[in-house]
């Protein structure tokens, strides 16, 4: 039998709107689950990401300290990165602050429009000065654009990915 | 007066006047585009139509290009398609295009054209500058974050309705297209607010108040409509 691949989907800056259409695979899945382990995502309750992962799906783009560490850490331990939707790909909606300051973002977000002002320091990441898409950070195997990616072509890329090819998708942004 | 030339190593000929991309289009054999519009005047200002021509190495815009007697064009070569690739690459670097809050998303000319010519991510990263959005118009505004300078604009604007309303102004990097002296369109005094321009361009650039995302469709079909009528003697 086939070793079962290392599976994981990790959840930076986005809207969880890739990983809505990925559990749109439906039947899919169920196919899927006996190919492969799901190690880390935030479908399963792992709370650290393991050392030897085959596949790992990114979701979103790199916005904060956080997920700076996240996807350095995620790139070390994983043998094939797919770049997930828009934001991992482009930066999507979380770039549009990157016109600003982060200043000018906070004080927005915390004090111009805020009810009870109070910018957040110590218990939430900071914010990059610019929000990346994740290729630009680290390299990327493959990507997939879409927003989301449509489940259809989120199997056809896993499925190539996990079968060892380059997938060659017919893929647009938005 | 007939030239007799070849595209992809097919036979062709253009009448008078016939540019190359007008015989391209007769055969049915794809050159992308995106300043072209049928019915306004080419400009080659995209670059996106460039060809190849036997024993040149210069790329000539297909748009703008008459053909001469016994050339031999090449319309997609791999180093073409890695150019127009490359093309909109910096088309997208150089605007805020996020298509997935766009009025236009699936319906935008440049998206198409990304997913066409197998563009899946930016290799050169973004400029993130800040652009203007003008909805100063009781019914249309435009928002330059989309603006990929096609000139479509301008073109319908003083060639169809004859007001020359829309502009360029600047240049380089600066170019951004303008309404009058660079006023606010709602303040303009030569629209006449037909709403051709937002028609004839072809991104989410210019759009019709009220519209939300993926609901603005542009179209084009009025040109060849106008077109026609005026020919009519």
């Amino acid at each position: 039998m086939m070793a079962r691949a290392r599976l994981a989907t990790v959840w930076l800056d986005g809207c969880s709107g890739c990983h809505m259409s990925f559990l749109d695979l439906d039947e899919v899945l169920l196919d899927l689950a006996a190919r492969v382990d799901l190690v880390y995502s935030p479908l399963v309750d792992a709370k650290t990401f393991p050392e030897d992962v085959d596949v790992t799906l990114v979701e979103g783009a790199v916005s904060s300290s956080e997920d700076l560490e996240k996807i350095q850490h995620i790139r070390r331990h994983t043998r094939r990165l797919i770049a997930l939707g828009d934001c991992a790909v482009t930066g999507n909606v979380p770039s549009m602050r990157n016109m600003y300051p982060v200043s000018a973002v906070l004080a927005r977000a915390y004090t111009d429009t805020a009810q009870i002002p109070g910018t957040p320091r110590d218990a939430v990441p900071a914010l990059l000065p610019v929000v990346r898409p994740v290729h630009l950070v680290v390299p990327v195997d493959v990507v997939l654009p879409g927003c989301p990616p449509p489940a259809a072509l989120i199997k056809e890329v896993l499925l190539a990915v996990l079968d060892g090819t380059t997938p060659n998708l017919k893929a647009r942004f938005g | 007066m007939v030239t007799t030339f070849k595209i992809n190593e097919m036979d062709v000929s253009a009448g008078e006047g016939e540019t190359i991309l007008d015989v391209a289009r007769q055969h049915h054999i794809h050159v992308p585009t995106l300043c072209h519009l049928e019915g306004l005047t080419p400009v080659g200002a995209c670059r996106l139509c460039l060809v190849e021509v036997k024993g040149s190495a210069a790329l000539v815009p297909a748009c703008v290009t008459r053909a001469a007697e016994g050339m031999e064009i090449s319309t997609d070569s791999e180093r073409l398609q890695r150019y127009r690739r490359m093309i909109v690459e910096m088309l997208f670097a150089e605007g805020n295009h996020i298509c997935a809050v766009c009025v236009s998303n699936g319906h935008c000319e440049l998206q198409a054209l990304a997913g066409d010519l197998g563009m899946t991510h930016s290799r050169l990263g973004f400029l993130y500058r800040q652009k203007r959005i003008d909805a100063s118009h009781y019914r249309f505004a435009i928002d330059h974050n989309r603006c990929v300078l096609c000139t479509r604009c301008v073109r319908v604007c003083d060639e169809i309705e004859g007001a020359h309303t829309w502009d360029v102004m600047g240049r380089g990097i600066q170019s951004q297209v303008i309404t009058d002296l660079a006023q606010p369109w709602g303040s303009s005094s030569t629209c006449t607010n037909c709403g051709k321009c937002i028609n004839a361009c072809p991104t989410g650039a210019l759009f019709k108040k009220s519209k939300a995302v993926g609901e603005m469709e542009k179209d084009t079909h009025f040109l060849g409509y106008i077109r026609t009528m005026r020919e009519v003697k």
